[in-house]
């Protein structure tokens, strides 16, 4: 199929929703932007921005505590914004949703939770896949207290290898931390199959979902995930704003590891109770603009719905796997049939940041470099790569912008 | 007589001057990352490797007729060029000279993004360390 034939049979219809979008119509070294580091962080529609404004401008004061206005209507925006995640994710109480800084800040909740109650010869079971922040948390937990970081296998393709995975998980293993979604290759892993297997032997599962809540519906009662872990600033929501889900019988038995304000219930010198569920895991002031925030993005999300974003992230996926393949030389990292987000490229043996820096110049914003997933570059034997990676407002014309720079790059490199 | 690295600082930004727009200044990079005398095999090692995020640069020197003399190489051509163009300014002065002198250049030939920390590419712990081995070559003679 050629590239008419095939943009003919592919339409997103996208026009409106990248309107939402006021960065999306600056200038880049005087070209229009192309944003296609989505994977890093995406951009904020205007619902969201205007929500933050009108908080600090309207709502500010701080939560759970005062009994003035200004307290109770912040506290009550907050804890529908935990309300409106727990729907979400398809949480069975609200309680089970932790407002956190980031994935990163989740998965070091767990791993210094469960890690505290890890002995000598358990087992954390990762892939080889996973995102650095998934890796030196649980590192970190298994040699203080004397357990082993297990490390299942991908396949060439960049699929987990799901036999090295079922024959490394044993009764050994206390919890197994999988990424829903890669970063630097797109493959979705089959997170319910994991979380069965992991149950069968006894294991949890946290799945880190940095990459997938924006991608795809998640529904973590349907995916039997003991936790899953999120960021705001991948899902159109702002920075420094992340969420825990946990279900509620593991969580309430976890002891905290920060303390602080908030999450206690009484503090006498000798002994300190801990505050019930979520604010147990919530010490000191929360990111509240964040939460609020965060609450207008996935209002955004729902509005548009994620079977059409689904649609429309597939059909540039499908589109730029097509026009990229048209460069002499393309290597594409990553190519497991079940794939969302990404494109991982390298051309010849040229360098990404190469290519990187000079379509920069073309306006065109990629991510090259190993992304935090060093072990798994390594496997490949590749320094980095070259990474584009879609949201809801991209469009075809990016990708051909995008393949146009990456010619361009590949023939001033060649010389 | 030889010229100061203020001097030959000065010509590179003469010579990127005449290249107009980014395209050529790149190309002109590529052209000397490619033309680059690269490090011998035997300095190419770990210990002289000077690690980045995105790209990888290997720095090595040693003392020659009283002079800094550097070798390097980088994995990607683009900071190559640029590491050419730092051992053309720093090469063949003496070590005192080298410790003292700044280095606006990158920033006058509009390159300074790839000086930024968030390229992480490897050229600014390359400059720092092209300081210390003048610094420790330096007490070397003393």
């Amino acid at each position: 199929m050629n590239d008419a034939e095939l943009k003919s049979t592919l339409t997103i219809n996208n026009t409106a929703i990248r309107a939402e979008f006021p960065i999306l119509s600056r200038k880049v070294n005087g070209r229009n932007l192309v944003y296609l580091d989505n994977a890093a962080s995406s951009q904020k529609p205007k619902a969201v921005i205007d929500t933050i404004v009108n908080y600090y401008t309207n709502e500010h004061s701080n939560v759970h505590r005062g009994v003035h206005f200004l307290s109770q209507l912040a506290t009550d925006k907050f804890e529908e914004a935990r309300k409106k995640l727990a729907h979400f994710l398809n949480a069975a109480e609200t309680r089970e949703v932790i407002f956190t800084k980031g994935t990163t800040d989740s998965i070091n909740l767990i791993a210094n939770s469960i890690g505290k109650t890890l002995k000598k010869g358990d087992e954390v079971l990762i892939t080889e896949m996973e995102h650095h922040s998934n890796i030196v948390p649980w590192q970190m937990a298994a040699n203080e207290r004397g357990a082993k970081l297990i490390v299942a296998k991908v396949n060439d393709d960049g699929s987990l290898n799901l036999d090295d995975f079922y024959n490394k998980l044993s009764s050994k293993t206390r919890i197994a931390s999988v990424v829903h979604i890669s970063n630097a290759l797109g493959t979705v892993n089959p997170v319910r199959e994991l979380a069965k297997a992991a149950h069968e032997k006894g294991a949890l599962l946290l799945v880190d979902g940095a990459q997938s809540a924006h991608h795809m519906k998640i529904d973590v009662r349907d995916l039997d995930c003991d936790f899953y872990a999120g960021s705001g600033h991948k899902m159109y929501g702002p920075t420094g704003i992340g969420f825990l889900y946990g279900k509620a019988s593991l969580l309430e038995k976890l002891e905290p590891y920060q303390g602080g304000g908030e999450m206690i219930a009484q503090v006498t010198f000798e002994k300190t109770t801990y505050n019930e569920l979520p604010f147990k895991f919530e010490a000191g002031t929360p990111n509240i603009e964040g939460a609020i925030g965060l609450a207008a993005a996935i209002d955004f999300i729902n509005t548009i719905g994620m079977d059409r974003i689904s649609t429309i992230e597939k059909q540039l996926l499908k589109y730029a796997h097509n026009r990229l393949g048209e460069i002499e030389g393309i290597r594409f990292i990553g190519t497991a049939k079940e794939k969302a987000g990404v494109v991982s490229f390298l051309v010849d043996d040229i360098h990404p940041y190469d290519i990187g820096a000079i379509i920069d110049k073309l306006g065109v914003a990629v991510r090259t470099g190993h992304h935090c997933t060093q072990p798994l570059m390594d496997k490949f034997g590749i320094p980095g790569t070259v990474r584009a990676s879609f949201a809801v407002y991209n469009t075809f014309e990016d990708i051909d912008i995008l393949v146009e720079s990456v010619k361009r790059a590949v023939n001033m490199l060649r010389k | 007589m030889t010229r100061s690295i203020a001097e030959i600082q000065d010509e590179v930004v003469e010579e990127f001057a005449m290249l107009t727009d980014w395209v050529d200044k790149y190309e002109h990079l590529i052209d000397l990352g490619n033309s680059l005398t690269v490090i011998g095999n035997i300095h190419r090692t770990d210990e002289n490797l000077i690690k980045g995020c995105q790209s990888r640069v290997w720095l090595y020197a040693e003392l020659q007729d009283g002079k800094v003399r550097y070798a390097a190489d980088s994995d990607a051509l683009i900071t190559k060029g640029i590491v050419a163009l730092m051992l053309r300014i720093f090469n063949d002065h003496k070590a005192e000279e080298i410790t003292k002198a700044s280095l606006g250049f990158v920033d006058r030939i509009g390159l300074k993004e790839h000086l930024s920390p968030t390229r992480s590419n490897g050229l600014v712990s390359m400059l720092k360390q092209i300081k210390f081995y003048a610094i420790a070559l330096q007490a070397k003679t003393a």
